[in-house]
């Protein structure tokens, strides 16, 4: 029972309180950011997608390379909007959960942008006369269309908690690590491996992918169970 | 329709201000920016506990390199720097971004490698010597590469040794004390490590520890308060709180109280 795995097991079984607040903190935060993107990118998606300006085909450009952005980038970003050298250095956020969730919006909105755009557009083409005849405008269709497009999207919502829930480097810049307060598994895989407890780390490991794998199954069952009755 | 629609949204946004409500930051911390041999060894989970139980002030402690914890200090970030490398404190003092530099504790750093020991290092007479005899065998070596107070201290050995290193044998990890060791246990690469850090490091493989004890490996650990006076913003009084408790015969005690595997890994040293 020395292995990774069994270590993983003890660590499970004994509900270790470290652990438990680690595994609350890392989902609350990534969860956070997540319905924040989605907020903030389904309609910015929906939007792009049907609406017509100049410079479109360049803003679709620039969020689908965003989806590539490095996260040490977007925490490094972050920090110096964030440290009390920066811009916003009077809010005192640097080293806080909030600034986390900051850091790993930035990382998931891309994403969220890019596939509803591309969901909606897709949509659109295939139902514009449709929605036409019914009299409904292109800001009148957005909702319709998100809510056809939901199982589609909520795939590109599962990419993005998978980018937010995996990386390491934005939270380990904004967040720093500290025990108790901003240590989410990630960083403490971090950790664990500059201490050589590469047992431990893999542990942690096999628990953050664990948690992953459920909460996908249950992202997957609501799809079934949302196209079964309401599709 | 619209009706659900609204529910739906209402829903959605008292969930997101719920998810948002992250636990709201107690004024009674300090910010700590430390260095990852300190973080890596143990030290803070055996001492901190006991600060916070006399003071109720809690300690976030932040571990970086050296040079990285004193420009979180430049930049305001934290309210005490607490790190390893002498001059860079000092200089830090002197141009104004912190207030005293008070002594607190040493350990030492040694030097290991691969336990059959290519270059013959074991039996030198001095630490120039022996990274000396590295250099000469152009034996593996693995490099903090950070500008931390350990990879100052390593340059400062070369130069003792009148060696600049270079060449393939010479690898720079640019990473962590432990990160750097895992890279040297991979290689079976010589290393110069902290005490602390080896003595608490568990993926060793080869290595073993092949030199220590000379003066120059002595490694002095300094506390700064951050200067109010240029960052406004900075819990001075708790921060002055934890430099006093620190030096006190009280916090030198629980340093000295920290053991791993039976050995004392930091010494006190506050006057």
């Amino acid at each position: 029972m020395d292995g990774p795995f069994g270590i993983a097991l003890g660590l499970i079984t004994s509900a270790d309180a470290a652990l438990m607040q680690i595994i609350g903190l890392s989902l609350r935060v990534t969860l956070t950011a997540v319905l924040i993107a989605c907020v903030l990118g389904l309609p910015l998606g929906a939007g792009l997608a049907l609406a017509r300006f100049p410079g479109r085909a360049a803003v679709i450009v620039m969020f689908n390379a965003l989806m590539g952005l490095p996260p040490v980038v977007a925490g490094l970003l972050v920090y110096l909007l964030l440290s009390r050298s920066g811009p916003f250095g009077d809010l005192g956020l640097l080293f806080t959960p909030t600034a986390m969730v900051i850091a790993q919006t930035l990382l998931i909105l891309p994403i969220v942008i890019s596939l509803t755009r591309s969901v909606v557009e897709d949509l659109w083409v295939e139902y514009r006369e449709q929605l036409r005849s019914l009299g409904a405008g292109r800001l009148r269709a957005v909702p319709t269309l998100l809510w056809d497009g939901r199982v589609s999207l909520l795939t590109g919502v599962l990419a993005g908690f998978g980018r937010a829930s995996a990386e390491v480097g934005a939270v380990l810049i904004v967040g720093g690590n500290i025990a108790g307060h901003t240590r989410t598994m990630t960083t403490a895989i971090t950790l664990e491996t500059a201490r050589g407890s590469l047992g431990l780390a893999v542990a942690l490991g096999i628990i953050l992918m664990a948690l992953t794998l459920t909460l996908n199954a249950l992202a997957w069952g609501a799809g079934q169970w949302a196209r079964g009755r309401l599709g | 329709m619209s009706h659900t629609r609204r529910n739906t949204s209402l829903g959605f946004v008292s969930g997101l201000a719920m998810l948002a409500a992250l636990p709201a930051a107690a004024q009674d911390f300090i910010t700590v920016a430390s260095t990852t041999s300190t973080e890596n060894s143990g030290l803070f989970e055996h001492i901190l506990p006991m600060f916070q139980d006399e003071t109720g002030i809690e300690v976030r402690v932040v571990a970086q390199g050296t040079g990285q914890a004193l420009e979180t200090g430049r930049r305001g970030d934290a309210d005490v720097v607490f790190v390893h490398a002498r001059e860079l404190e000092q200089a830090f003092v002197a141009d104004g971004y912190g207030v005293q530099r008070f002594d607190v504790m040493y350990n030492d750093f040694v030097l290991v490698g691969p336990g059959d020991d290519p270059a013959g290092i074991a039996g030198a007479p001095s630490a120039a010597e022996a990274i000396g005899a590295i250099a000469g065998a152009e034996a593996p070596f693995a490099s903090r590469g950070d500008d931390s107070g350990t990879h100052v201290a390593e340059q400062n050995l070369w130069a003792t040794a009148w060696v600049e290193p270079s060449g393939g044998w010479y690898r720079e990890t640019g990473s962590g004390m432990g990160p750097t060791l895992n890279t040297a246990s991979q290689m079976n690469a010589y290393a110069l490590t902290d005490r602390g850090t080896w003595l608490s490091f568990q993926n060793r493989g080869e290595l073993k520890i092949l030199f220590e004890g000379d003066e120059v490996l002595f490694n002095p650990y300094g506390v700064i308060l951050v200067n109010p006076e240029r960052h406004p913003h900075v819990t001075a009084e708790a921060g002055q709180i934890f430099i006093d408790w620190i030096t006190s015969a009280t916090g030198q005690d629980a340093i000295a109280s920290y053991t791993l595997g039976g050995e004392q890994l930091f010494f006190p040293s506050a006057n």
